[in-house]
């Protein structure tokens, strides 16, 4: 039988041993990204031996045509699906959270689960057979279609957690002092879920510039995206560029993680119970 | 006497057509609301899924065109090929190994930052979110800098007389995979722990329950939900996994996603490629449906 003064000894000596397993875990998740941001100052041409400072690598990306092109491709590809996919997933939130069972309203649900539970390969198999099918040539057009497929759902998801926080009476009281329909949603409606439009648009953005499988089955000559690149020349081996252009896409991540979590931190103050 | 207030909406009668009509008028904005994306999925989902099946049972000319009338089993049973089974065994036993680390080591991970204060747990979740979010690609490529010939990790490794280079090896892909996915396993865990009602398990140690043993009846059964979507998020990736072995493993190393790229972009067998790819789907469907009825509610 464990007395108090036993039981807190005992937690105290778990809550050190769990803080140690939590330091080496991020340790894990940090280490390697440390030693490729540094490597990319490195003076050699050699990835893994360090002959001293340099900003080489840096200068070096943007006289490279081939990348600066694919970052070109990258950003038109990310924002044009990411604006498609955000208006489309909203208004499917907004469906399924305020409006009572419409016929067909599960298999819609079902439908919009499952771009998020399927294999990255099934989906680029699937794509890539779809516009061979119908003909299309590949290119921008078919990588932004695909981006536009999967984002829809991600957007969905983040903006429904949102709405179904939202209090349905602040819009009954708008429309009860004689708003229209339209008025309310862009007076009420929008305002009170923009947090979760915008997290989801920045989850959008991100996928976009990070997927590889996808988009490498169903792009075409002149149309790579600056992952897929990246991808091809990691696999012809470790160069210096690569750890260069690697940190500027790590930093990129960086700044659009604080910006969502910015946005949430501003969210809270008009949903039911914080 | 009691007097009848006046009912203020006595001048429009309330009548159950009226009613019937606004809810049937309600349900048809519902539905228009989300004409747009359904109709989107459907062509850009939905039928390239039939198709997929579809392609399954084709046959394919000796130039490697899917041929799209000489319709056949002979895909579907090439996947009792003992040359695939192998590689399907393979990277199930892999995507198990992931899962099954990246459980054990996220758990207390995750333990840890859901007891601390609201101030520090915040602190803390924020460096799980950065890798979380970060590109993939570039995580993955860290470690094929740490274990290259010339890596840190291999030179460490040899010091210790411990390992040798790992790249293009089984043993990377497997770091690869546990790095990539294990921020997928540490949020749905701190989420279930951080919901967690503590009191119950003040109880069970109050009815002389041993730490353990209170963990093991009360803590780790009240956050199954989280182990439950913690696993469906690191098992399904890393079962179809193609960026991670592509660029840490080798020629001995091919899994199910490379397996069905192959198919694809080198082999041009696409009625193959499509019929692994449909059994992958089934697979994994059947996994999230049993989440699902096991009582997971959230992703």
């Amino acid at each position: 039988m464990t007395t108090g003064r036993d039981r807190s000894m005992t937690t105290r000596r778990l809550d050190r041993i769990l803080a140690g397993h939590s330091a080496l875990v991020y340790l894990f998740f940090y280490l390697p990204l440390a030693v490729l941001v540094f490597f990319s100052f490195n003076d050699s041409r050699f990835a893994n031996r360090w002959e001293g400072f340099t900003l080489d690598w840096y200068r070096a990306i943007p006289k490279d045509q081939a990348l600066m092109n694919s970052v070109k491709n990258s950003l038109i590809i990310a924002l044009e699906s990411t604006a498609v996919a955000t208006v489309l997933g909203t208004m499917a939130a907004l469906s399924l959270e305020r409006y009572k069972k419409w016929l067909g309203k599960r298999t819609f649900d079902a439908l919009l689960y499952l771009p998020v539970i399927i294999p990255d390969v099934t989906m680029a198999v699937m794509l890539l057979i779809f516009f061979t099918q119908i003909n299309q040539a590949l290119g921008l057009t078919t990588i932004i279609l695909s981006h536009i497929a999967f984002n829809i759902s991600f957007v969905a998801i983040v903006v429904r957690a949102r709405v179904s926080n939202l209090d349905p009476s602040l819009e009954e009281a708008a429309s009860d002092l004689y708003a229209s329909r339209w008025k309310s949603f862009r007076k009420v409606t929008l305002p009170l879920i923009l947090p979760g439009v915008l997290g989801g648009a920045l989850l959008a953005l991100t996928l976009s510039l990070d997927d590889v499988v996808i988009t490498s089955f169903v792009q075409g000559p002149g149309a790579t995206p600056l992952a897929v690149e990246v991808f091809a020349r990691i696999k012809r081996g470790v160069t210096p560029i690569i750890n260069a252009v690697s940190t500027l896409m790590l930093v990129a991540s960086i700044l659009l993680i604080l910006g969502s979590l910015l946005i949430q931190r501003r969210q809270g103050s008009a949903t039911r119970g914080g | 006497m009691k007097r009848r207030l006046p009912d203020p909406v006595e001048a429009v009668e309330v009548t159950p057509d009226l009613e019937r009509r606004a809810e049937r008028a309600e349900r048809w904005r519902g539905f228009r609301l989300a004409v747009p994306a359904y109709v989107y999925l459907i062509v850009l989902f939905a039928v390239p899924l039939v198709l997929v099946g579809v392609y399954s049972f084709a046959s394919r000319s000796r130039t490697g065109q899917p041929l799209l009338h000489d319709w056949n089993l002979d895909s579907v049973k090439r996947l009792a090929d003992s040359a695939f089974l192998q590689i399907a065994w393979r990277s199930i036993l892999l995507a198990l190994l992931t899962t099954i680390i990246c459980l054990v080591v996220a758990y207390p991970f995750s333990y840890y930052i859901a007891t601390r204060s609201e101030r520090t747990r915040n602190v803390l979740l924020v460096f799980v979110m950065i890798p979380f979010w970060s590109n993939f690609l570039v995580r993955t490529y860290a470690w094929k800098v740490l274990l290259g010939a010339d890596g840190i990790f291999t030179r460490i490794g040899e010091a210790l007389g411990l390992w040798g280079q790992l790249l293009f090896t089984m043993p990377a892909v497997l770091i690869g995979l546990i790095y990539g996915f294990l921020p997928f396993m540490v949020l749905p865990l701190y989420a279930s722990i951080e919901r967690l009602d503590w009191s119950l398990v003040e109880a069970a140690r109050d009815l002389y329950a041993t730490g353990p043993k209170a963990f093991r009846r009360v803590t780790l059964p009240l956050s199954r939900p989280g182990i439950i979507a913690g696993s469906i998020l690191v098992f399904i990736p890393s079962l179809g996994a193609y960026v991670t072995p592509d660029i840490l493993g080798g020629a001995k190393t091919t899994l199910l996603g490379n397996y069905i790229v192959n198919q694809f972009l080198a082999a041009r067998n696409w009625p193959l490629g499509s019929s692994i790819s449909m059994a992958i789907m089934i697979v994994m469907l059947l996994a999230t449906v049993l989440y699902f009825r096991s009582g997971g509610r959230t992703l």
